[in-house]
C-alpha cells in the first residue's frame, strides 16, 4: 500500500474511533447544531493560528472553546432560542474566518481543503497529532463516561447525586473542540458534524445499551472511512464527501441489516 | 424519632425576572419527619425545593443542611429520549455502582422488581416514578426529596405510592420532603403541611391546616374526610395536569 494511502487510512480511522463514541453524546444531548457551529468557527481558528504563528490545531481548539464559553454566556442572558443563537454564531464565525483568511494576502492556502478536507494529503506530523489527540480524547471520555451519562439522563438528579456538572460539561466541550480540530483534515469544516452524528445514529438500531452504541458507532465510522477512501481511489471521488456518503449509505441501509440479522437468527 | 434538624431554612427570598417567587419562607425538617409542600401552581413549591437542593441560588436568607446529609432526590418527571438505549438496571447504576442484590432489593421495596431489564422508555407513569424512587433509596439517604411523586399516576396508584413513601420513612428512618398537588390524599401520609403561596400561608399538622382560614381562602372549604378518601376540588386538563383555580389568597 502506498504511504499516503496508509497515512490517510490511519488518520481516518483515528478520527472515526473517537468521533463515534463522542458522537453518541452529541446525538443523545441533541448537540448536532452545536457541533456544526464549533466546526464553522474552526476556520477562524486556522486564521488565528497563521496570524499568531502558532499551530493551527491549537488555534482551532482555542477558538472552539472560546466560542463554547461565549455561547453559554449568551444562553444565560438572551431570550433567543438556542438554535437561533447557534445559527447566528455559526455563520458569523464562518464569515469572520473567511474574511480573516482573505486578509492574509501573502499566504497561499487551499480553502477547499479546509472546507471539505484533504485526507490524502495528511502528513506524518498530522498523523501524530491525530493519533495523539484520539488517544487523549478517548482516555478522557472513558474517565468521564459515567458522570457524563448521568448528566445526559437527568442533569439536576446528577447534580444532587454529587456529579460536578459544570466540569463534566466543560470537558465534553473540550473533547468536541479537539475532535473538530483533528477531523478538519479528514472531512473538512463543513462535513465534520456528519462524522459525529451519522455513525452514532446508525449504531442506535443495533445497540442495547449506551456502551454498545458508542462502540458500534466507532466501528461504523471506521467502515465508512475505509469504504469512502476506497471509493475515492477507485472512482476518483473527492475523499471527504465520499466518506460522508459511505456513512450515509450505512445509515440508510441499517434497517435492511437488521432484517437480515433477524432472518438469520430465526 | 430524635429531633435532629435536617433542613433549616430562614427567610428565603427569591425573585426571578422581577417577579417575587419566594418571600421570606421559613421552614424546618427533622429526622424521620414527613413534610409536604402544598400550594397552587406558581406558588414556588418546586423553586423552594430547588433552592434547598442547591440547584438555584436564593437572593437572601439562609439554608442550612445537616452536615454530611445524604439526599435522595426524585425529580418531577423523567423523560428519556428513545435514542438513548437505557435499561432500568443501567439507569439505577448511573449514580453509583451497586450489586445485583442491592438493585433487586431496592426495586422490590418499591414493587418494581420485574422491571429490572426493561427499557426506561417503555415504563408507564407509575412504573417510572417507582424506578426513580428506587434510585433515590439506593443512595441510602438521610433525606428524601420528592417533587410531585404521584404525578401522572392514577388514583389507586397514588394511594399506594403514598403508603409506600410512609413505609420507606419507617424502614429507613429518613426525613421526607415532598411536593403535592393533591390535598386530601396526602393529608393522611404527612406529619407537617406547609401551605405555600410565595410566602408560607400556614403550616402545621394536616388537621390544623385544613381548618386554617388562610388555607380555606386558598383552596376553599374542605369537608372533613376519612383518610384516603378523595374529592375533586380542581379540574384536570387533557394531560391530567391540575388546572389551578386560584381563589384569591388575601396575601398574594
Amino acid at each position: 500500500m502506498d504511504d499516503f494511502l496508509l497515512r490517510a487510512l490511519l488518520a481516518g480511522i483515528g478520527v472515526a474511533l473517537v468521533a463515534g463514541p463522542l458522537g453518541a453524546f452529541v446525538v443523545w444531548r441533541k448537540m448536532a447544531y452545536f457541533g456544526d457551529t464549533l466546526a464553522h468557527a474552526a476556520l477562524l481558528g486556522v486564521a488565528l493560528g497563521f496570524l499568531l504563528g502558532i499551530n493551527t490545531n491549537l488555534g482551532v481548539v482555542v477558538v472552539c472553546i472560546l466560542l463554547a464559553l461565549l455561547l453559554v454566556a449568551m444562553q444565560q442572558k438572551q431570550r433567543l432560542a438556542n438554535d437561533t443563537l447557534l445559527g447566528i454564531l455559526s455563520h458569523s464565525t464562518l464569515s469572520l474566518g473567511l474574511i480573516a483568511l482573505a486578509f492574509m494576502e501573502t499566504l497561499r492556502i487551499d480553502l477547499m481543503s479546509y472546507l471539505f478536507g484533504d485526507i490524502l494529503a495528511v502528513s506524518n506530523i498530522d498523523l501524530y497529532w491525530i493519533i495523539g489527540c484520539a488517544v487523549l480524547s478517548l482516555t478522557v471520555l472513558i474517565i468521564i463516561w459515567r458522570p457524563l451519562l448521568a448528566i445526559t439522563v437527568h442533569e439536576e438528579l446528577a447534580y444532587v447525586e454529587g456529579v460536578p456538572v459544570t466540569w463534566v460539561k466543560l470537558a465534553l466541550m473540550l473533547l468536541i473542540a479537539i475532535v473538530i480540530a483533528v477531523a478538519m483534515k479528514v472531512v473538512g469544516i463543513l462535513l465534520i458534524t456528519s462524522l459525529l452524528i451519522i455513525p452514532a445514529a446508525t449504531a442506535r438500531s443495533f445497540a442495547r445499551n449506551p456502551e454498545q452504541m458508542a462502540i458500534f458507532a466507532a466501528v461504523i465510522g471506521c467502515i465508512a472511512v475505509s469504504s469512502g477512501l476506497f471509493a475515492s481511489l477507485e472512482w476518483d471521488l473527492p475523499a471527504g464527501p465520499a466518506i460522508v456518503v459511505s456513512a450515509a449509505i450505512l445509515f440508510f441501509s441499517a434497517p435492511w441489516w437488521l432484517k437480515l440479522k433477524r432472518v438469520c437468527t430465526d | 424519632m430524635d429531633n435532629k434538624v435536617l433542613i433549616e431554612a430562614k427567610a428565603i427570598c427569591l425573585a426571578l425576572d422581577g417577579k417575587q417567587i419566594l418571600d421570606h419562607v421559613d421552614f424546618r425538617l427533622h429526622k424521620g419527619e414527613i413534610v409536604t409542600l402544598i400550594g397552587p401552581n406558581g406558588a414556588g413549591k418546586s423553586t423552594l425545593v430547588r433552592v434547598i437542593l442547591g440547584l438555584i441560588k436564593h437572593d437572601s436568607g439562609d439554608v442550612r443542611l445537616a452536615p454530611k446529609l445524604r439526599i435522595g432526590y426524585m425529580p418531577q418527571r423523567l423523560t428519556i429520549d428513545p435514542v438513548l438505549p437505557l435499561t432500568v438496571r443501567r439507569f439505577l447504576t448511573l449514580a453509583q455502582r451497586c450489586s445485583n442484590t442491592e438493585l433487586i432489593e431496592a426495586l422490590t421495596e418499591v414493587g418494581a422488581e420485574q422491571l429490572l431489564d426493561s427499557a426506561m422508555q417503555t415504563l408507564s407513569g407509575g412504573e417510572s416514578q417507582r424506578v426513580l424512587l428506587a434510585r433515590a433509596i439506593l443512595r441510602k439517604p438521610d433525606l428524601l426529596i420528592l417533587d410531585e411523586p404521584v404525578q401522572g399516576v392514577d388514583i389507586t396508584g397514588q394511594e399506594e405510592l403514598y403508603r409506600l413513601i410512609s413505609t420507606i420513612r419507617k424502614r429507613h428512618g429518613c426525613g421526607i420532603l415532598m411536593i403535592s398537588h393533591d390535598l386530601h390524599l396526602v393529608m393522611s401520609a404527612t406529619d407537617q403541611v406547609l401551605c405555600l403561596n410565595r410566602h408560607v400561608c400556614c403550616s402545621g399538622h394536616p388537621d390544623k391546616v385544613r381548618i386554617d382560614p388562610n388555607y380555606v381562602a386558598l383552596f376553599g372549604q374542605t369537608p372533613v374526610l376519612m383518610p384516603y378518601s378523595h374529592q375533586h376540588d380542581h379540574s384536570h386538563n387533557a394531560h391530567g395536569d391540575i388546572i389551578a383555580e386560584h381563589k384569591g389568597c388575601q396575601h398574594g
